[in-house]
């Protein structure tokens, strides 16, 4: 069966990151060092026998800079997954696919990013204004969460979903980052009156639907089921894997298609339950990429844990918080932790199947983590 | 203010509007229209296309009220509205636009409270770009 052939081939034995900050003094290039540094130190794996490298199209650390400056040996693998955070899970997939055929043996995914001081993609209007922004950004639609914005004023509108539903994803993200200590917002709680009093930035999304701005890197490191036996870690293996960019979908502005509330998480998830041994119930934990509230229902529908236009609903009763139906985010997200376009989200899995996170789900042993829902995406069906 | 930064594929869509009128890329072999344009139909896989006038009447279907921080001229107007129309006579052609009370009129003309998904607009145009206002 087509896909088969990755199923727990490959698992992720080392993670590492830096400080989360909104401005650190280092740059990109040297955050990247430090963060794949330590999730080879954490994998007990030395640099030199690194020989495949994936990141995102948008990482600007390239991929000989890093080989030189950490020491790695030939590399026969390195490829980069475009569109943003849509590309958080493909990285670690692509690895593992490299490794599953032979074509590597030891791997490493990072992503390194000064957003948090760095200037905001949207206002380069040289690089955006070409298709589609020609169709967008005269009449003002300008930032991500413009575009985002648009998708959930319809979902909100054809769903009920409501602005207490946004605010409970907000709150749960919130929560955990107040247990991490390496969160941005770590002891800093939120409540439903700062939210619904917040100054809004794109209506019907306010301030604390957006994800932070953050500076920092991470990075993991993948190998063969084989080899992951003999490291230093327990072994966080890839179950299943998946990318997802449906038929007629178009960038972060997916207003073009026949249905645009079934977004690249509905393709994702098709190919990923597929191909796992596990269904939806079977999840213990998610990690699902939060640059906005909104994000996070459409993705509950589209991975499956709940029916179309559920996902509203899907938040309430403490649903997404430790304890409820499915915790989320548990180190806070990009919400809350820190926007490195979603590559903390795949950390946290690991450190939740491993039983360390500062939010811990007891017995946590399947996690689903996803990348960028609204731009062409990927996700991993993680298991201990 | 930003202006539209056309390619191959969708400059005719500009230069019909510079002239006042509402055109969208058609199929000239099976006749499906599409929208954004681009160099091929992806229900046939024909090359060859044309630009099919369309009413210019559409509905609401989604919209939004950006505020700062926006780049300097939006910034000036906001908070302003944003809409996404859908076509009368092809429900699934969207373009992204403005809401105002007259042609030419500031993208904070209309007053973003009086918008409904839904609502039923028309097409009008000001310095090459279509704009909408309430049918
Ligand atoms: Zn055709």
């Amino acid at each position: 069966m087509a896909g088969a052939g990755l199923k727990d081939a490959a698992a992720i034995v080392g993670i590492g990151q830096t400080a989360f900050a909104r401005q650190l003094a280092e740059d990109e290039r040297t955050l990247a060092c430090r963060a794949v540094l330590a999730a080879l130190d954490d994998a007990g794996i030395a640099p030199g026998e690194v020989d495949a490298l994936a990141s995102y199209t948008m990482e600007q650390t390239d991929e000989v800079e890093l080989a030189k400056a950490v020491g790695f040996g030939d590399l026969t693998f390195f490829g980069k997954v475009g569109y943003g955070g849509g590309g958080s899970c493909a990285t670690v997939a692509h690895l593992a696919a490299a490794i599953a055929s032979g074509q590597a043996t030891v791997g490493v995914a990072w992503r390194s990013r000064k957003r948090g001081s760095g200037p905001r993609p949207w206002t380069d209007t040289a690089v955006q204004l070409p298709t589609p922004g020609q169709w967008t950004r005269p009449f003002g639609l300008l930032r991500p969460v413009d575009e985002i914005a648009m998708l959930a004023r319809r979902y909100m509108h054809e769903y009920g979903v409501t602005r207490d539903h946004l605010f409970n994803v907000a709150l749960a993200c919130r929560n955990r980052a107040n247990q991490n200590p390496a969160a941005v917002m770590y002891e800093r709680p939120l409540t439903r009156e700062m939210y619904m009093t917040s100054r809004w930035i794109s209506e019907p999304l306010c301030l604390y639907d957006n994800c932070l701005e953050t500076d920092g890197a991470l990075a993991c490191v993948v190998v063969g089921r084989e080899r992951a036996r003999d490291c230093a870690r327990q072994p966080v293996y890839v179950h299943a894997a998946a990318q997802g960019l449906p038929a007629q979908h178009h960038g972060m502005v997916n207003y073009w298609n026949d249905d645009p509330l079934t977004g690249p998480a509905w393709t994702a998830a098709r190919h990923l339950w597929k191909h796992a041994d596990l269904t939806p119930e079977d999840v213990d934990v998610a990690q699902i990429y939060d640059a906005f509230t909104a994000l996070v229902p459409l993705s509950l529908e589209g991975y499956g844990f709940c029916a179309r236009g559920e996902g509203g609903a899907f938040t309430e009763q403490g649903a997404l918080e430790i304890g409820g139906r499915l915790p989320v985010n548990t180190g806070g997200g990009g919400l809350s932790e820190a926007y490195v376009h979603g590559f903390n989200l795949v950390n946290e899995g690991v450190k939740q199947l491993r039983g360390t996170s500062t939010a811990q789900v007891p017995g946590a042993a399947t996690c689903l983590v996803t990348a960028g829902e609204g731009v062409p995406t990927s996700a991993l069906l993680l298991r201990s | 203010m930003l202006s539209p930064v056309t390619d191959t594929d969708g400059a005719p869509f500009w230069e019909y509007a510079a002239r006042g009128e509402l055109r969208v890329q058609a199929c000239a072999d099976c006749g499906e229209l599409r929208f954004p344009p681009r160099p091929c139909c992806p229900h046939c896989q024909s090359f060859a296309s044309e630009w099919r006038p369309v009413s210019g009447r559409g509905r609401v279907w989604s919209y939004v009220v950006p505020h700062p921080p926006l780049l300097p001229g939006y910034a000036e107007q906001a908070p302003y509205n944003v809409v996404v129309v859908e076509l009368e006579e092809a429900p699934r052609i969207r373009l992204v636009g403005n809401v105002v009370a007259h042609a030419g009129a500031p993208l904070n003309s209309f007053d973003p409270a009086r918008l409904r998904i839904g609502a039923r607009v028309r097409a009008v145009f000001s310095g090459g770009l279509p704009q909408w206002v309430p049918a």
